[in-house]
């Protein structure tokens, strides 16, 4: 599997960490009030079985952030792009 | 049923082996049973030969959208053990592995099971400390294990390499008892046998959809053979679980990650038991046909594609050759992948869940195989009686918003690294 940096261009799957679901929002760290919703961003997933979108680190490369859209079902890369300029 | 023993088969034997039938009845579905299980895996089958078996509850439909056993059950590498440490798994898994033990007189199948011992290698001192106390928690549960010394380990297992200085191998920890059975005749002996009590096993049945009554409950399965109405209903769908609850409008602490495994060309014996590398993730053992099967870790990214990629294989084989360079002699045969449903925890969940009537086997992560007898076990426990089995009382679904979790690895909620 080769995922596309939008900083490195093409490269190994290897050279990356992957961190899952990009779709999650940290709550607000107030534990007390948001007990609830902070056990749903720590522990629940969608687990899709097709397209996700999913957090990738290049650490041996440009050690960017990126978001890539996948199909889990296929591994199919649809695209990917900086993390710190996708959609949220 | 017929019952197997020497004598059926010599009179096979003597019949030209055309007197053998089917081992049991593929069903059409029923309208209406009194519990359904969705998933005909080993899990879902030994679950309904229980309910049958021990609480009488013969109406009863495993129902399996391909054909029973096709995957997770055909696709481990068949390691039965019952050496955790925490006190929420190791009773349960106890239990698994003393239903091991009476299986097949059970059954009247036999199911391969032997017993050749499980062997964890340790290669630093904090690594031995570490075994020494999963093995002190071990027989506080009254369950075998040997901490070995290096010279036993080269007793046993003389082909290891002794001379890494890397990874020198200081010892082992042993659970004799541990083993390998054979995981296809697992599925088609409590198939056999819950048939036989009158269980139901329908294939190339996918469930689509729940029917809930006003209040919410779960009622019966909308499935692409029809509509059946269930008084229970049970998951048993391994890697399909967040797919499946997704259906009832549940979301699951599970993310669902490709495990690959691995099988040589046939060999004479060679491998004695089980044998897994303490400074990398690899395990290995031969099979009775001669195969070395083995395995190592999950890829890392979440999958329902039954097949991984290239990086986790070069792992694997740098982990045989570290732990014995003797295996670049042998060629590899083939490999596949399973779905493994990961937890957040690492840990398993047999529990009710908030759809009344809906209830929940699931989150076996990569140690499903060695689970299947007492799973099944738990499993009908709790469907039968509504209270959960006292070797599975841990694993709640809402252990996770409780701070109960079963973390065996201590690795926190990051299911890729359990």
């Amino acid at each position: 599997m080769r995922l596309p940096c939008p900083y490195c261009g093409e490269r190994d799957a290897q050279e990356f960490v992957y961190r899952g679901d990009a779709a999650l929002q940290r709550p607000p760290a107030d534990i007390a009030t948001n007990a609830a919703d902070m056990f749903d961003y720590v522990y629940l997933r969608e687990n899709p079985a097709g397209p996700i979108r999913e957090h990738w680190y290049h650490a041996q490369g440009c050690r960017n952030w990126i978001v890539v859209t996948r199909d889990t079902s296929s591994h199919a890369i649809e695209g990917a792009v900086l993390a710190k300029a996708a959609d949220r | 049923m017929q019952r197997y023993s020497i004598l059926s088969v010599l009179a096979n034997a003597f019949g030209g082996h055309r007197g053998w039938t089917p081992a049991w009845r593929d069903a059409a579905p029923a309208d209406g049973y009194d519990v359904v299980i969705v998933g005909g895996g080993g899990h879902g089958l030994a679950t309904a030969y229980y309910l049958a078996r021990v609480h009488g509850i013969t109406r009863v439909a495993v129902l399996e959208k391909g054909w029973i056993g096709g995957g997770n059950a055909g696709r481990n590498t068949t390691i039965i053990r019952s050496n955790y440490l925490l006190p929420g798994n190791e009773p349960f898994y106890e239990w698994s592995m003393k239903l091991w033990e009476g299986l097949e007189q059970e059954l009247n199948y036999n199911a391969m099971v032997s017993q050749r011992g499980v062997l964890n290698l340790y290669h630093s001192d904090a690594q031995r400390d570490a075994y020494a106390r999963r093995g002190n928690g071990m027989r506080l549960h009254g369950v075998d294990a040997e901490l070995l010394d290096r010279d036993a380990v080269r007793k046993m297992a003389p082909f290891l390499n002794f001379d890494s200085a890397r990874f020198p191998i200081q010892g082992g920890l042993l659970q004799r008892r541990g083993g390998t059975a054979r995981h296809d005749a697992v599925n088609w002996g409590y198939a056999r046998a819950a048939s036989a009590l009158g269980v139901d096993i329908v294939q190339n049945c996918e469930v689509t959809g729940f029917i809930r009554d006003a209040q919410g409950a779960a009622v019966g399965l909308e499935t692409t053979r029809g509509l059946i109405r269930a008084g229970k209903i049970g998951l048993a769908v391994a890697g399909n679980s967040s797919r499946v609850a997704a259906l009832a409008g549940m979301r699951l602490p599970i993310e669902s990650h490709v495990l690959q495994a691995f099988v040589s060309e046939g060999l004479k014996p060679v491998i004695p038991g089980v044998i897994t590398f303490g400074a990398g993730h690899f395990y290995i053992s031969q099979s009775d046909k001669g195969g070395l099967v083995f395995g190592g870790d999950i890829d890392g990214y979440n999958s329902y594609a039954q097949r991984g990629n290239m990086p986790v294989v070069e792992d694997v084989c740098e982990g045989g050759m570290a732990l014995m360079p003797m295996i670049g002699r042998a060629r590899l045969l083939r490999s596949w992948g399973g779905i493994m449903d990961m937890s957040m925890d690492g840990s398993p969940i047999i529990d009710r869940t908030p759809v009344e009537g809906l209830y929940l086997n699931a989150g076996w992560c990569y140690g499903g195989f060695k689970a299947t007898p007492a799973s099944g076990w738990c499993f009908a426990h709790l469907l039968a009686t509504d209270r959960p089995h006292e070797t599975a009382a841990a694993y709640r679904l809402d252990r996770f918003a409780t701070g109960h979790v079963i973390d065996e690895k201590g690795q926190g909620a990051q299911p890729n690294l359990h």
